[in-house]
């Protein structure tokens, strides 16, 4: 795990990174490297490096690493390393802000994964609420077209028994929606610009 | 009657109708009023903060300040979804403890001419509004049918007592509370180890062996201790082990037939109402069967292609003729 071209760089920068894509207080400075999270955890044996091995990561300016690491993709948000972690890290919240570091700098490792995220998203800025048919038919079309077959008769069920329904609702205030969730990208991006690179 | 502001979710409207049927169905028993904020979005479920941490946080706070600003002389704020719930709670505390955070937030929504105090609304999941609010003997005291004999697994999932900002939980990982409930149903609740284990969330479709093997083990431990049925407070928990059930029975080779039903559904079954009043039903794995064995009759689902036939042209009754594929010695 070395990294030739960040070691030249001060190495708490990426940490710096981290901590202004956390909206609130993350605490990962404050990490201890006891294992509880990556012990805890249910999807654990499929990440690349446990979450402990990510912060102690992140705290080395390991960069390019951490943001290749499927680690932030297959964490489940359920919060229990969270409630077990000695130092009361927002661990979620900082896999949260690596995910979207990783997405908007291109080197997601999982391009269906940020792919998902980014069709949701979509529905939400185009109607204001999730739209359940439309994501899951892009989707299914576009990452995993040998898994429609299988599904089909699931596919079926929900549309016989009411489940899905065809026509988006589009909220009234979506103009407004809009301009906020636009003025809080613009947020977002001084904060970035803000962090000493 | 107890007024809330009622903030539904997106799947309510789709996925998960029968918990918003069956919600509706208990309001009147339970004294319970839900005011729907007028034109909430979603709450950007894991999705929004995975691309913009803080655009999640201010896509909530749209409904927060929607919330504040509808006020209808309550500030208690109730999510049916364990995910919404989670979302509304978590950016409510996080502007709370960081004023920056809160200033930012409101930067955002004044772009929307929208303004919210961190703090004004309390959020709560309906479970806690059912169990500590209306209470238990209240819950009781309505039950007409007790659903004896059926066992049920109080499958609580993740998100409702986790993260516990705001510290209102003693037990994150093994509460008794879903249990409780359940029993004042007169269910046989199992002991179930796993209650509060994740369901996968979005892994179902962003990484499908991952997902699979969760729901396997929380379907496969509820089917080795005997369980009827599981119950379950959250949308995601219930599309995840309802609806995958049968592709995860095919990724891993098994056969389980394990249902779920939302637990608004099976206080409506204990009040007397009749099942197909309160979404039963439309589950993809069906309780029927279960259901039945303590003598509740869940009318037998009627045949898609019946139910289809009027919208559609008659077909003729032998359909296309079969091509020929040539004889054996052709190919």
């Amino acid at each position: 795990m070395t990294s030739g071209d960040r070691t030249e760089h001060r190495p708490d920068a990426f940490l710096a990174e981290v901590r202004a894509a956390t909206p609130a207080a993350s605490r990962i400075e404050t990490c201890i490297q006891c294992g509880t999270c990556g012990g805890s955890c249910p999807s654990a044996a499929d990440m690349d490096h446990t979450p402990r091995a990510i912060f102690a990561m992140v705290r080395a300016g390991l960069r390019d690493e951490v943001l290749a690491s499927d680690t932030p993709w297959m964490c489940v948000a359920c919060y229990l390393c969270a409630v077990r972690c000695p130092q009361e890290i927002h661990i979620p919240d900082v896999m949260y802000a690596i995910k979207s570091i990783a997405s908007r700098s291109g080197r997601v490792p999982d391009a269906v994964a940020v792919d998902f995220s980014r069709l949701f998203v979509g529905n939400i800025r185009r109607y204001g609420r999730s739209y359940e048919v439309g994501l899951a038919a892009r989707y299914y079309l576009r990452h995993h077209p040998l898994r429609l077959p299988g599904i089909a008769p699931m596919g079926i069920g929900m549309v016989t028994k009411g489940r899905l329904g065809f026509i988006p609702h589009r909220i009234e205030g979506l103009d407004g929606l809009r301009a906020i969730l636009a003025r809080a990208a613009a947020i977002e991006a001084a904060d970035r610009a803000a962090v000493p690179a | 009657m107890s007024a809330y502001l009622f903030y539904p979710g997106c799947s309510l409207s789709g996925s998960a109708k029968a918990y918003a049927g069956s919600l509706a169905a208990i309001l009147d028993p339970l004294g319970i009023e839900l005011r729907e904020i007028e034109d909430w979005n979603c709450c950007g479920a894991s999705e929004y903060l995975t691309l913009s941490p803080l655009g999640g946080h201010a896509l909530v706070a749209r409904n927060l300040a929607l919330a504040q600003r509808q006020g209808d002389g309550t500030r208690t704020l109730v999510a049916p979804c364990s995910l919404c719930y989670v979302n509304l709670a978590k950016t409510d505390r996080y502007a709370r403890d960081d004023p920056g955070l809160g200033a930012r937030l409101n930067d955002a929504l004044g772009a929307g001419g929208l303004t919210y105090e961190p703090g004004s609304i309390a959020v709560r999941h309906l479970l806690e509004i059912l169990v500590d609010d209306v209470g238990l003997e209240a819950i009781a005291a309505h039950v007409r049918r007790p659903l004896r004999g059926l066992r049920v697994v109080p499958y609580l999932g993740c998100l409702v007592t986790r993260p516990d900002l705001d510290r209102r939980w003693t037990h994150h990982e093994r509460p008794r509370v879903f249990d409780s409930l359940l029993a004042a149903l007169g269910a046989e609740v199992v002991d179930f180890p796993l209650r509060t284990a994740c369901c996968g969330g979005h892994m179902t479709q962003i990484s499908p062996d991952t997902g699979f093997t969760l729901i396997r083990r929380l379907v496969d431990a509820a089917s080795r201790l005997g369980a009827d049925l599981m119950a379950t407070v959250c949308p995601m928990c219930q599309m995840n082990i309802d609806a995958y059930q049968a592709e995860m029975n095919r990724h891993f080779g098994s056969h389980y037939h394990m249902p779920i039903l939302f637990f608004t559904q099976l206080i409506g079954l204990a009040f007397g109402s009749p099942p197909e009043a309160l979404g039963i039903g439309t589950e993809i794995v069906s309780a029927r069967a279960a259901l039945g064995r303590i003598g509740i009759e869940v009318p037998a689902p009627a045949e898609p292609e019946a139910a289809a036939a009027p919208a559609r042209r008659a077909k003729k009754p032998a359909g296309l003729p079969m091509p020929s594929l040539g004889d054996e010695d052709d190919r």
